[in-house]
């Protein structure tokens, strides 16, 4: 039976996650996946990466050459971004915000190598949120009394008349899921009309589709991994309320 | 009543081009985004970089809209829901 003309020609469009390898994990079957192999491509880049920038940075000389200078700059462009907008609070959360840029815009941009990237996959951007989500909370517990957290979440009437809390509850547990199909979302997108091009025009998409891949892969990859980090880094500086 | 595979496939398209529309609305949202920060950037051309990182973090949280509106139409047309 037919399917109509999109899925008529369409044997060779494959951007869906697939299964690998197949295990059982207390009986209940569990599916090594390709987005698995995706993310392990992705860390151990970056495990390379790093093991590279300590060795350089261990023999590091005031005057810094070749690589000392790609990874300085790389740190210092980073500390810059985190202080801009954490201010006061910045360094303890360079650690954090410095490895999740570095890992999303890896992983976003790894559609250049032919991978499928693994942040087109609902499982990997969902725990980013959560823990973004975690370390939110985390800080709005540790810096602020209980009272004032108690008359934050009822903020718009007055704390004895608790209305409005359910709508703030439910406004916090959705940043962490618009957070994270807001990458989600982007990078599949990019992924889908990559896998049309080139599954539906056959032989017509020759070498064109690379400046495609320079706005789906580049520009989008980068703009969503600093809109992702800009956007953890606010609700955590609201949440430290440190102004 | 039962309905054929075909009706329902055909009825996850229509839903589908009906869930993109909302790609209406980031899109002028974004225009008046960016149309109001290029404005700013000729009133004080100093502010440049200040002005465009928060036209595109506005930018990127008013797309969100239109994202939810391709995920379900992407739903509807691959994951395939309705189908029995």
């Amino acid at each position: 039976m037919g399917h109509g003309i999109l899925l008529s020609g369409a044997d060779n469009i494959d951007f869906m996650v697939h299964g690998i390898f197949q295990y059982s994990f207390f009986g209940h079957p569990v599916w090594i996946t390709t987005t698995h192999v995706s993310v392990l491509i992705v860390l151990l880049i970056l495990i390379g990466f790093a093991i590279a920038a300590n060795r350089a940075m261990a023999k590091a000389s005031e005057e810094p050459t070749g690589f000392q200078n790609v990874v300085e700059l790389i740190v210092e462009k980073l500390d810059g971004m985190i202080d801009g907008t954490m201010g006061r609070s910045a360094p303890r959360y360079y650690n954090y915000i410095g490895t999740i840029f570095i890992f999303i815009l890896f992983s976003n941009i790894s559609g250049l190598l032919g991978l499928r990237p693994p942040t087109a996959d609902y499982g990997v951007t969902l725990p980013l949120g959560v823990l973004t989500f975690i370390l939110i909370h985390f800080c709005e517990f540790r810096y602020n009394k209980p009272g004032d957290i108690w008359k934050d979440k009822c903020s718009p009437l007055p704390p004895w008349l608790p209305i409005w809390l359910p709508i703030n509850l439910i406004s916090d547990i959705a940043v962490p899921i618009s957070l994270s199909l807001r990458l989600f979302a982007n990078v599949l997108s990019g992924t889908v009309m990559m896998a049309l091009i080139y599954g539906l025009l056959g032989w017509i998409a020759t070498a064109w589709p690379a400046a495609l891949h320079v706005y789906f892969d580049l520009f989008s990859g980068a703009i969503q991994t600093y809109v992702f980090c800009m956007l953890t880094m606010t609700y955590i500086s609201n949440a430290r309320n440190d102004n | 009543m039962d309905f054929n595979e075909n009706f329902i496939l055909g009825c996850s398209a229509i839903g589908a081009g009906l869930a993109v529309i909302a790609g209406i609305g980031p899109g002028v949202g974004q225009g008046i985004a960016a149309g109001h920060a290029a404005a700013a950037v000729g009133r004080n051309p100093g502010a440049k970089s200040d002005v465009t990182s928060t036209m595109l973090l506005g930018q990127a949280v008013a797309e969100t809209t239109g994202l939810y509106g391709l995920l379900i139409a992407m739903l509807l047309l691959f994951v395939k829901p309705l189908l029995p």
